[in-house]
Order: C-alpha cells, then sequence, then structure tokens
C-alpha cells in the first residue's frame, strides 16, 4: 500500500510545472504519506502479522500435560498430515466445496442473468429479498436453520405430514452434508450474485445493441456475450467460496450444540484446531493444524488462480 | 479484495491468527476490568485494588466498601449476585467483585486461554469437581493447605473433601453438589399402572409397561452427549475409569472397558434395541421441551435436576413430578453416585491468595447464604451445618407439590457417595464417549466394540501428551 503511494506521487509532481523542487517535496509528501498510512499498518502488524508469527512460533514446539513445552522443529506438522482426523476434516471440506461452490455459482449467475434482463420493480424488490440473507449474521442463520431443522419445532414434520411421510432427521450423519450445503447456499448465493450483478451492469450495453443486430437471441446474449464478459468477477467469486469453504467454521459449531453425534469435534479442519487449542488445551499442536491448514488452503487458491490466470485478470 | 474480504471476517482468516488474537483481546481486558495494577502491588496492593476497581471496574455487583481489598470472582450460580452482596456487607476488610463468565465450558475455555496467557483469570473461579484435575495438572490452582484449608474441612463430609483435594494438597473449596435421584411423572406412571423401580430391572419392566400401556411416551432417554450423567451411570456398577495422583502427575491409570461399563451399556441398548427409551441429545432445545412435556416419564436427575426442570419452558400444565431414589443394580447393595457439582478454587494468578483463599472458605459459609442458594438457585449444598439442618431437611417443594425430596432422596444419596476420580483430560475423554456412544447407536458397532475403541482412543491420546499409562 505504501509502495503504490510513493509510486504514484512522483508522477503527480513530474505532470506539474516544478520538476526542480520534486525532491524536497517529495520527501515530506512521503512523511505525511506514512502519516496516513500508520493506523492501518500498526493495527495490521499488531493484529494479523504479530500473532501468526507468534502462532508457528508456537507450532514449532510442544507441551504436553505431563510435561514442560519443547521445541520440536516440524514434528507437529509430520503429525498434523497423519493425523486421521485432520485429514477427515480436510477431506469433507474439500468434498463440499467441490459440491458447494457449483451449486452456489449456478444459483447465483442463474438470479443475476435474470434480474440483469429484467427492469420492472419487481426486479429490485427480488434482488433486495435474495440478499437480505447475507445480511443476517452468520451464527443467528446457523441457529434459525437448527429450529427449522428440528424435528419438533421445524415444519418438516408438517410439511411431510401433508404426504403421510415421517419427515427426516435433517442433521443425521446421512442428512447432514446437504442440511449445511443448503445453510451456507442459502446465505451467500445472494452476496454472489450481487457481485455478478454489478460486473453484468458494468457491461456497455451498445454490445448486446450489436449482438442483436447480428441476429443474436437472449439466451446467446447470456450465454455468449454477459458470461464471458464477467468472468473475472465469476472467478473472483471462486476464490472467495474455495477459501471460505476450505475454513468452513461458524455454521458447524453453531449445529454441534444440537447435533452433537453427527458433527464431530474434528468435523472440519478449523472446528478441530478450535477443539484442540480451547477444549483440550494443546494450543502447539493446534497452531501447527492451523498452519497446516493455511498451507492447503493457500496451495488451493494459487493452483486455481493458477489454473485459470488467463481469465481472471488477477494476475 | 481486502475490503470484501474483511466483510466476511467471521470465516476467520487464519485460525492461528484468530488464536493469538484472541488471547491477546483476552488479555488487554482483564487488564482492564481486572483492576489494580500489578506495579502498585508492592507499595499498597490494598489501596491500589480498592481504587481502581472501586467504581464499575468490571463488577457486575456493587462494591460496598470501595477502601477494602478486592477480590474478582468468575461464578455462574444463580441467585449469585445475592450472595456476593450478603458477603461484601458482612466483611469490611475484603469485597467481592464478581463476574460471570460464561456457564461451564465457556467459562473453562476463557480461563484456559488465560492460563495459557498468563494474565487474565480471576483471583477465584467456580469449577465443576470434574474439570479439577485438568488444572490442577496445569498449576492453575493454588494449593489452599496453606491458607487455612484445614479450617473448614470439617464442614464437609470426607468423601466430599476428598473429591477436592489431590495428593497431598488442597485445591478447591466445595460447594454444591450432584447426588443422583429419579425424578418421574405420577400421572404418566398411575395412568400406565408402573410402580415407580427400585432397581434397574424393575426399570426395564416398567418401560415395557410404558409401552404396552398404548403411551405415546418413553420411560427416558439414553443421550449419548451425557457426558458426566453418563459417566455416573458406569460409576453406579463399579466403573473407575481413572486413577491419577497429584503426587505423581505424569501417570494416570484407564479403565474405561471395565465390566461395570459394559454391563451398563448392554443394559441401556437392550432398551434401546427395543425402542423403549430415547436417544436424543441432551441439552438441546428439543430436548429440554421432551423433558416437561410429557414425551419422558423420567428424568434420571441430579439434586440440581429440579431447578433445571421448573425453569424449562413449555411444560405440561397437569404434570405430576414426584422425586425416588435412584434405581439400584443391586437392591441390598445400594450404591449411590454423583452427576454434577462445583467448587471455589483459587487461581495461580490470584494477586493476594490468602484473601481469595477467605473468599472461598466463607461465601457459601454461611446459613444466610445457602438459604438464597437453596431457595433461589435451586442448589444442593455439601456444607454440612445446613445439609444436616432440619431446615434442609423438612424444606418443601412447590414443584413437587410439597415433597420433602432431600428427606426422601437426596440427603440419603449424598451420604452414601464415596467421591470419584476424573482425569485430567476429562473433556477429551467425554467428547471420545460422545462418539462412540453415538456409533454405536447408529449401529456401526457393538457397544461392547465401542468401549474398547474409547479404552484404546484415550489410551492413545494419554501417552501422547507424556503420561505413563499403567
Amino acid at each position: 500500500m505504501s509502495q503504490s503511494l510513493t509510486v504514484d506521487l512522483p508522477s503527480v509532481t513530474r505532470a506539474g510545472h516544478r520538476p526542480k523542487r520534486h525532491g524536497s517535496m517529495d520527501r515530506s509528501r512521503q512523511r505525511f504519506g506514512w502519516f496516513f498510512v500508520a493506523p492501518f499498518v500498526i493495527v495490521f502488524l499488531t493484529f494479523l502479522v504479530a500473532p501468526l508469527i507468534y502462532a508457528f512460533w508456537m507450532s514449532l514446539h510442544l507441551k504436553t500435560l505431563a510435561f514442560g513445552e519443547r521445541f520440536v522443529g516440524f514434528d507437529n506438522y509430520l503429525q498434523a498430515f497423519r493425523d486421521p482426523q485432520f485429514l477427515q476434516g480436510v477431506g469433507f471440506v474439500v468434498k463440499f466445496s467441490l459440491v458447494l461452490i457449483p451449486l452456489q455459482m449456478l444459483v447465483s449467475l442463474t438470479v443475476a442473468l435474470v434480474l440483469d434482463a429484467l427492469t420492472d420493480r419487481l426486479a429490485k424488490f427480488a434482488r433486495l429479498m435474495i440478499f437480505v440473507p447475507y445480511a443476517v449474521p452468520v451464527v443467528i442463520g446457523a441457529m434459525m436453520w437448527g429450529f427449522l431443522y428440528s424435528p419438533r419445532f421445524g415444519p418438516m414434520s408438517e410439511i411431510f405430514g401433508v404426504f403421510g411421510l415421517d419427515a427426516p432427521l435433517m442433521l443425521s450423519p446421512g442428512n447432514v452434508f446437504a442440511s449445511l450445503l443448503n445453510v451456507v447456499t442459502w446465505q451467500w448465493a445472494g452476496y454472489y450474485m450481487i457481485i455478478i450483478y454489478a460486473a453484468l451492469r458494468g457491461i456497455d450495453t451498445s454490445i448486446y445493441e450489436a449482438a442483436r443486430m447480428d441476429g443474436a437471441n437472449s439466451w446467446q446474449v447470456a450465454l455468449r456475450i454477459k458470461v464471458p464478459m464477467i468472468s473475472s468477477a465469476l472467478v473472483l467469486i471462486l476464490v472467495f467460496a474455495l477459501i471460505g469453504t476450505l475454513q468452513f467454521f461458524t455454521e458447524p459449531q453453531i449445529l454441534r450444540s444440537v447435533a452433537a453425534g453427527s458433527i464431530d469435534a474434528a468435523f472440519t479442519p478449523n472446528i478441530y484446531a478450535y477443539t484442540l487449542a480451547f477444549s483440550y488445551s494443546q494450543f502447539n499442536y493446534a497452531s501447527a493444524i492451523s498452519f497446516a491448514l493455511g498451507v492447503v488452503v493457500f496451495a488451493g487458491s494459487y493452483a486455481f488462480l493458477f489454473l485459470t490466470r488467463k481469465k481472471s485478470g488477477l494476475s | 479484495m481486502r475490503s470484501i474480504r474483511r466483510s466476511r471476517g467471521h470465516r476467520r482468516g487464519w485460525v492461528a491468527a484468530g488464536i493469538s488474537a484472541a488471547m491477546v483481546v483476552t488479555a488487554l481486558t482483564a487488564c482492564s476490568g481486572g483492576g489494580g495494577t500489578d506495579g502498585t502491588e508492592g507499595t499498597d496492593g490494598t489501596e491500589g485494588g480498592g481504587t481502581e476497581g472501586g467504581g464499575s471496574g468490571g463488577c457486575t455487583n456493587q462494591i460496598k466498601v470501595p477502601d477494602a481489598e478486592q477480590v474478582t470472582v468468575w461464578a455462574w450460580y444463580p441467585a449469585f449476585e445475592e450472595v456476593v452482596d450478603l458477603f461484601n456487607s458482612t466483611h469490611d476488610e475484603v469485597q467481592v467483585c464478581w463476574s460471570n463468565a460464561g456457564q461451564g465450558n465457556d467459562e473453562y475455555t476463557k480461563f484456559s486461554t488465560a492460563i495459557e496467557a498468563n494474565s487474565g483469570a480471576p483471583d477465584v473461579i467456580m469449577l465443576e469437581t470434574e474439570v479439577l484435575p485438568s488444572f490442577i495438572i496445569r498449576d492453575a490452582l493454588v494449593d489452599l493447605t496453606a491458607f487455612g484449608a484445614a479450617d473448614v474441612a470439617g464442614s464437609y463430609s470426607p468423601g466430599v473433601w476428598e473429591d477436592h483435594s489431590n495428593g497431598g494438597g488442597v485445591y478447591a473449596i466445595p460447594v454444591d453438589g450432584g447426588p443422583m435421584g429419579m425424578l418421574y411423572r405420577q400421572d404418566i406412571f398411575d395412568e400406565a399402572g408402573i410402580a415407580v423401580p427400585t432397581t434397574w430391572d424393575e426399570f426395564a419392566v416398567a418401560a415395557q409397561q410404558l409401552r404396552d400401556s398404548g403411551s405415546s411416551a418413553m420411560l427416558t432417554d439414553f443421550p449419548t452427549n451425557g457426558r458426566a450423567y453418563i459417566q455416573a451411570l458406569f460409576d453406579q456398577a463399579g466403573s473407575t475409569p481413572y486413577v491419577f495422583d497429584g503426587d505423581n502427575p505424569t501417570e494416570v491409570s484407564i479403565e474405561l472397558n471395565d465390566d461395570g461399563t459394559k454391563e451398563v451399556l448392554a443394559y441401556w441398548f437392550d432398551l434401546i434395541d427395543k425402542g423403549l427409551v430415547g436417544t436424543d441429545d441432551a441439552f438441546t432445545t428439543d430436548y429440554n421441551t421432551k423433558l416437561v412435556d410429557g414425551s419422558y416419564a423420567v428424568y434420571l436427575a441430579a439434586a440440581w435436576g429440579p431447578g433445571y426442570l421448573s425453569g424449562l419452558a413449555g411444560a405440561d400444565e397437569t404434570a405430576v413430578w414426584r422425586a425416588a431414589p435412584l434405581p439400584q443394580w443391586d437392591a441390598t447393595n445400594p450404591v449411590q453416585v454423583n452427576w454434577g457439582g462445583s467448587a471455589f478454587g483459587v487461581t495461580s494468578q490470584a494477586k493476594n491468595p490468602e484473601a481469595a483463599a477467605l473468599v472461598a472458605k466463607e461465601i457459601f459459609g454461611t446459613e444466610d447464604a445457602w438459604k438464597i442458594g437453596i431457595e433461589q438457585g435451586a442448589l444442593f449444598p455439601l456444607w454440612l451445618p445446613i445439609l444436616e439442618s432440619d431446615y434442609f431437611r423438612d424444606l418443601e417443594y412447590p414443584f413437587f407439590d410439597g415433597q420433602k425430596i432431600n428427606q426422601d432422596v437426596f440427603m440419603e444419596a449424598s451420604a452414601g457417595y464415596e467421591g470419584f476420580t476424573f482425569s485430567p483430560f476429562q473433556n477429551f475423554a467425554y467428547d471420545k464417549v460422545t462418539e462412540q456412544l453415538f456409533s454405536a447407536v447408529q449401529g456401526e458397532k457393538s457397544p461392547e466394540q465401542a468401549a474398547d475403541d474409547l479404552q484404546q482412543q484415550v489410551v492413545d491420546y494419554a501417552t501422547s501428551q507424556g503420561f505413563t499409562v499403567n
């Protein structure tokens, strides 16, 4: 951030009329630049960089209940990548993102394309309504779904009762995957829809006119023109969704309190790290798990960005 | 990119950062709220503490004597503020600054973080008896022997005192206990023509009778996440899963798959397989409603259970609740067990351990304090002067239409309780019990296999934590 300031400022002064005083002016401006950036830098260093370094340092040590702390190098990491509980959690979030992300993209892209094609009041209203779940705090949303899934308080037994069927247990081990899928899609599809919609609004409408003159119908405009032109926005939200899903935590953690059996202490890597640190007081191993997850997330998103580098416009 | 990432901040950046950031934040808030800087301690600790925390200072209660030494206390007892007020108005030299840091695990999480950060813990903390070894082994609690623990030892039964001691030390002053009994719906029993069971065999027969009577109620629930409750049921059949002694803190014995445990599991899984008892998770809203709306006819409960029940919403208005002793395996040789109960420990971060120990010893050390605790908090006292009083024995409970439940059930259960040793990694062990029982209920393995797997997992864990497992 500070770098971009120092690069930009000279070009401003160079465009001005007094190239000779450029040096001292630049220096004093630079000082002010630092002054403005300082609050961010201090908070960034204190609350992100320093804790990260500390956590990494912790992850290189081991403190067991019976014995004190000692330096073990990368032993914690070796253990993490052999720990069946950690690997099971990683396996779950990978599977979850493979199903969730396409589903979420499809829903949000479809809605955005429809809303972009419509211009009446109803479209405005629908846009707001689809966005509203994102405005609900995740914790509240998860608790709300906990009640909706409840066989006692939720509407499931009534709905299935109409057809003379027994309501399924939405949070049983077999159904918890789909139930979580539903909660997350409900919460995030509207948000991704807004990003796609904004990108669609940014397209010059004369392109559509040109296409129509060439005989393209609405389908063709949507699929052949709109989608390719917003591909960078699509890649962006894909990366967001990927990172978010690999770090899946809040929804299962909240629903754990009503489904302790289906959602165990190592359900996702983040829940595992949380439990290790705060429930079993294995802070060192929890740090190692967190960094190991960080490695997985970094590798995953980097690989993805690399594969889509031509379309993303992010590289 | 950054601004968007921030707007979804609830999906944390790297949790590692979160852990450390949380620690920093806890430490900061604790410093600002705890009152008294370490610097003033050496010269005039009393003054420093007093002026710092006198006004708002993070206390939930009002400080009555602003100049006195302040002791910070974390506790979640119901109606505790009145007990604190009583203490503060009867003590001139020490004042309690109380706050509620959450119930059970919520509080332990904060305490655990404060231990790791070496700052931010209160002076005195309420802990359930079952987690004491977990904190003793982390040197988080002060041995109260040097601070006059022996003065009050005579006010507690030897078994209770033993539960709060470890090795040669005393690490907490007992407060309330959870001797177990059986709370049942007299109206449902009468309708189905069931006699109150006194043994587990009769209990199983009653479960069948209830089913045969065409009632939609189940006799009771066997929650896989029952934790201390399940542990107590095992204990009643003679299971002693852990041997742990603070004098030898690197050694632990583990026996989670003994005959007692397997016998209890076989009994309950037989009832589950016949569909006579439920397997709902405990402590959920669904479960709470089922407890009071007639879905279950029996609530196997600790002495604090009646207070829990009467606080639940959605109760059946016509319910007639009664209390009876817990069913026994062998009626001629009854075994009493305990579920829950808590105590006050002095943390190793206490600014003035002597004042803190005074608070731990005396806050629930008067009849007046206990009358608040019993009548408003529904606590079961371990303090003998009130436990053995006529007042407590003859107390009539409106929830049970005037039944004297202490006399009928809980005093005997409390007197017969012989103590129980918990492991120094109880939270982990409970989580594994829950996982194993759940997979057995799901039919993935037999209950015996679940017990064997549990034993293996906990032994492996203890070994990896550096214990010598006998």
